[in-house]
């Protein structure tokens, strides 16, 4: 047993710090969050050149050929920067499920241009209110064309090309559509983490084509929801992370009655719960990642925990940070909200954490000291 | 990273358990986990946890972490960790020897003279001489440094007088290593001093305390002109905080991966024997959410604890990160009972193994647990560490720095 990242790993995810601490600092956030843009499309080239969209993609369909234990440290410093870009859509959701269920072609087509950030794909799922379900999907694909609506789909409005989850006669099947073609209607939503902005997607007879075997498209999003639950859950704990020390920072040098207010021990206290929260996040994280890279079965009950835990963390570490700040916690100019907004956005963003939990339990109970 | 054990790590575990399986009954895996809270120790229980100790002393599996010279196998903790999931899969005695083993046998390797070590680390890793910690008083727990029993130098001796309270097992132990005040002029943490003392010396008086769960595992211990040789001195004069730090650094790790990790199995299986609303409680929407919580700060609790182990194996000074298990894991396992409990409906209340579920463990567990938060640090006092020593925040404001501890405000 080693519970350690290795230094090549190490120095990855400093890498992506040291890059990230230059191009991604938090005004460029607030710039997407402020503005009408989709993403950061000069952050979002050097991403790409750093060759994180396609770590875990093998090198012979254009990837860096890394594995997932140093994807899951970059996303963690994606976590941490609240980075504007479609990073959770493109790489967690379309590349994994064009890796888990594409055709050869489908992979050289696709795989490389992915990679390279020319090409940004997304994952269409939700129809509204109701569980996040690849079931009981009513969008429908007939084998050539896509009919109904999505909503919200992440990231719509950035990406090229969507994976879309629909029904397609008694089954569900994955379809690939060209998100610039014919029959497809894109509108913007004012979302809860306009930083990473949610639209609605209607279909009209839009052509798409298949992605992996018909009829086995639930097992497949649920399979490649699993992996990017253990890939945002790092995200989210990146941005608990930053919160914490954020927190610190601003609480050391606010003086009241004069002391600094970090000092009161109501705050340490909570500081300390925040810090024990993202820790057993962590350590969810560090077992999911490796059932990840393994390739085990068990990736099924990881990264439910995982899923839960860091959302659960960094909403916990959002919520205390802006109390913690005191009155200017609560204005639009300070960053607080932008990691408050982050943390509700990707707690929803693959279903919630309460449909995680109900979800670890299904699995839980057929194999659990039965 | 690799969670699965190395092939050396593997062949340690069948060597482990091939050993156990020629001493011990392996417990039924139906069997619900045994009650971690002992306490209710008779003289054959200690018996039985003597002789255990000494058959693995003898064959070689005691204190594995300790160095040879002192009785140990020189290994690192992980294969402790392999060593201990392996014992817990069978029928062991009560353990004793967490306090001895886990924090004062390191206390004196760290502290002790030649003679000190030469002398007693072998004896007490065979367990046939148990140890118990004399730290706390009646106006000293978790200011510790307020501690009050005084040790005067008299001749080649040390007499001491006062009491200690809360000692663990002291009533079964044959030496304790106590913190006395030498020196009341001086600020309270400067004038601490550290020793060994006999527990069966003249005018050492042990009274068993009965706790809120009906055990009486810890103790009240008087000390009336008790004479102390002065080569039981442990550290130097005025010293005794330093190596009582030693002690308690010891004690958060060794406390480390605990907390009813284990326990979620027997969680599962109680909510499929309970009924809530005319269907297994597992079925109920409320009830599933709590067990994924459970679940998950429970494997947390466990992957945290490998984290910090791992850690230490590859060179690291365990530190104050150790802190998270107890933290954590001590208000879970009561959570977990309470819990448990709730799943029992009214049944809850009964505690008569006889028709109770799971041998009543829960409201076991639901009585030891607030114990468990309160023993090695209060839920505040760890907060506070974590807070000051890993995250750096600020210390408390205190009225009692520089102050002769004679002259500090108490409350008695
Ligand atoms: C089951 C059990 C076994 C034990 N075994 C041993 C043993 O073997 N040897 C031994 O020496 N001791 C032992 N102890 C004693 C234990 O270490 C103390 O009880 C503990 O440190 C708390 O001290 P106290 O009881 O004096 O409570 P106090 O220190 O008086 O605490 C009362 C309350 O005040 C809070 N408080 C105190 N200081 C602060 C602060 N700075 N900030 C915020 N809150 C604070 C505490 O958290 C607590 O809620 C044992 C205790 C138990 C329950």
């Amino acid at each position: 047993m080693n519970l350690e990242f290795s230094d090549d790993q190490k120095f990855v995810q400093q890498t992506a710090r040291d890059y990230l601490e230059e191009h991604a600092t938090l005004d460029k956030c607030r710039a997407v969050l402020e503005g009408s843009g989709t993403h950061d499309p000069e952050l979002w080239k050097g991403v790409a050149e750093m060759g994180w969209l396609g770590a875990a993609v093998p090198e012979e369909y254009g990837g860096a050929g890394l594995g997932y234990l140093e994807l899951v440290l970059i996303s963690q410093e994606v976590g941490r920067s609240l980075a504007p870009i479609p990073f959770s859509s493109s790489v967690y959701l379309a590349t994994e499920a064009i890796l888990q269920a594409g055709s050869e072609d489908q992979k050289k087509d696709l795989l490389g241009r992915l990679s390279a950030g020319e090409l940004i794909g997304t994952f269409a799922l939700a129809e509204g209110l109701g569980d996040f379900d690849p079931g009981t999907c009513q969008v429908s694909f007939d084998g050539s064309q896509l009919n109904g609506t999505k909503l919200p789909v992440p990231d719509a409005g950035a990406a090229g090309i969507a994976v879309v989850v629909a029904r397609e006669g008694e089954g569900t099947s994955l379809a690939l559509v060209d998100l610039d073609g014919a029959g497809v209607t894109r509108t913007p939503l004012e979302s809860f983490d306009p930083s990473r902005p949610l639209y609605q997607v209607d279909f009209e007879g839009a052509p798409a084509t298949r992605l992996g075997a018909a009829g086995e498209g639930a097992a497949v999003a649920s399979d490649v929801l699993d992996r990017a639950a253990v890939l945002l859950g790092y995200e989210q704990i990146g941005g608990a992370e930053r919160t914490l020390e954020l927190t610190k920072e601003q609480t050391m040098s606010r003086f009241a009655f004069g002391r600094p207010v970090a000092s009161f021990q109501a705050l340490k206290h909570r500081m300390a719960d925040v810090y024990c929260k993202i820790q057993i996040a962590l350590s969810n994280g560090y077992y999911a990642a490796w059932t990840l890279s393994e390739g085990s079965e068990e990736v099924g009950v990881a990264s439910c925990s995982t899923r839960v835990a860091a959302s659960d963390a960094f909403c916990l570490a959002t919520e205390e940070m802006i109390q913690m700040y005191g009155g200017v916690g609560y204005t639009w100019e300070y960053d607080c909200h932008l990691f408050y907004r982050r943390a509700k956005g990707t707690a929803h963003a693959l279903g919630t954490p309460d449909e995680w939990r109900e979800k670890l339990v299904q699995r839980l109970d057929k194999t659990i000291g039965g | 990273m690799n969670f699965d054990d190395t092939p050396q790590e593997a062949e340690f575990r069948a060597k482990a358990r091939a050993f156990l399986e020629q001493h011990l009954e392996p417990l039924n895996p139906d069997e619900v986990s045994p009650n971690l809270l002992g306490e209710r120790e008779d003289e054959g229980a200690i018996q039985k946890a003597k002789d255990w100790q000494a058959t693995k002393y003898d064959n070689g599996w005691a204190v594995l972490t300790w160095p040879k010279e002192y009785g140990g196998q020189g290994m690192g903790r992980l294969e402790n960790v392999i060593f201990n999931q392996e014992e817990g899969k069978f029928k062991t005695p009560a353990a004793i020897y967490g306090i001895g083993h886990g924090m004062l046998g390191p206390t004196l390797m760290t502290h002790g003279t030649e003679e000190q070590k030469e002398r007693y680390l072998k004896e007490m890793a065979r367990g046939q001489v148990v140890w118990c910690q004399l730290f706390s008083e009646p106006a000293a727990g978790s200011d510790l440094a307020g501690l009050r029993t005084s040790a005067v130098k008299d001749g080649d001796e040390w007499v001491l007088n006062g009491q200690k309270i809360w000692s663990t097992g002291a009533h079964f132990c044959d030496l304790g290593m106590i913190v006395t005040r030498t020196d009341p002029e001086l600020p309270k943490h400067d004038g601490l001093t550290y020793f060994i003392v006999d527990m069966n010396a003249p005018g050492v008086e042990c009274r068993p305390i009965k706790q809120i769960n009906g055990g009486a595992g810890f103790n009240e211990v008087f000390f009336n002109d008790v004479r102390v040789p002065a080569e039981y001195r442990v550290g130097g004069i005025g010293e005794g905080w330093k190596v009582a730090i030693t002690t308690l650094m010891n004690e958060r790790v060794s406390i480390g991966a605990g907390g009813g990790a284990g326990r979620t199995k027997d969680l599962f299986r109680l909510a499929r024997e309970c009924r809530k609303n005319g269907r297994p409680a597992i079925e109920d929407t409320a009830v599933r959410q709590r067990l994924a919580d459970a679940f998950i700060t429970s494997k947390g609790l466990q992957y945290t604890g490998y984290r910090t182990m791992s850690a230490i194996s590859r060179g690291a000074t365990p530190g104050p990160e150790g802190s998270i298990g107890k933290a954590v894991g001590a208000p879970f396992s009561q959570e977990l009972a309470a819990f448990a409990m709730e799943l029992q409906g009214v049944m809850g209340g009964v505690m008569d193994s006889s028709v109770a579920p799971q041998d009543a463990m829960w409201q076991e567990s639901y009585l030891g647990s607030p114990g468990i938060r309160i023993a090695g640090g209060t839920d505040e006092i760890l907060r506070n560490v974590i807070a000051e020593r890993v995250l750096g925040l600020p210390g408390e404001h205190r009225s009692d720095k520089g102050v002769p501890f004679r002259d500090i405000p108490s409350g008695s």
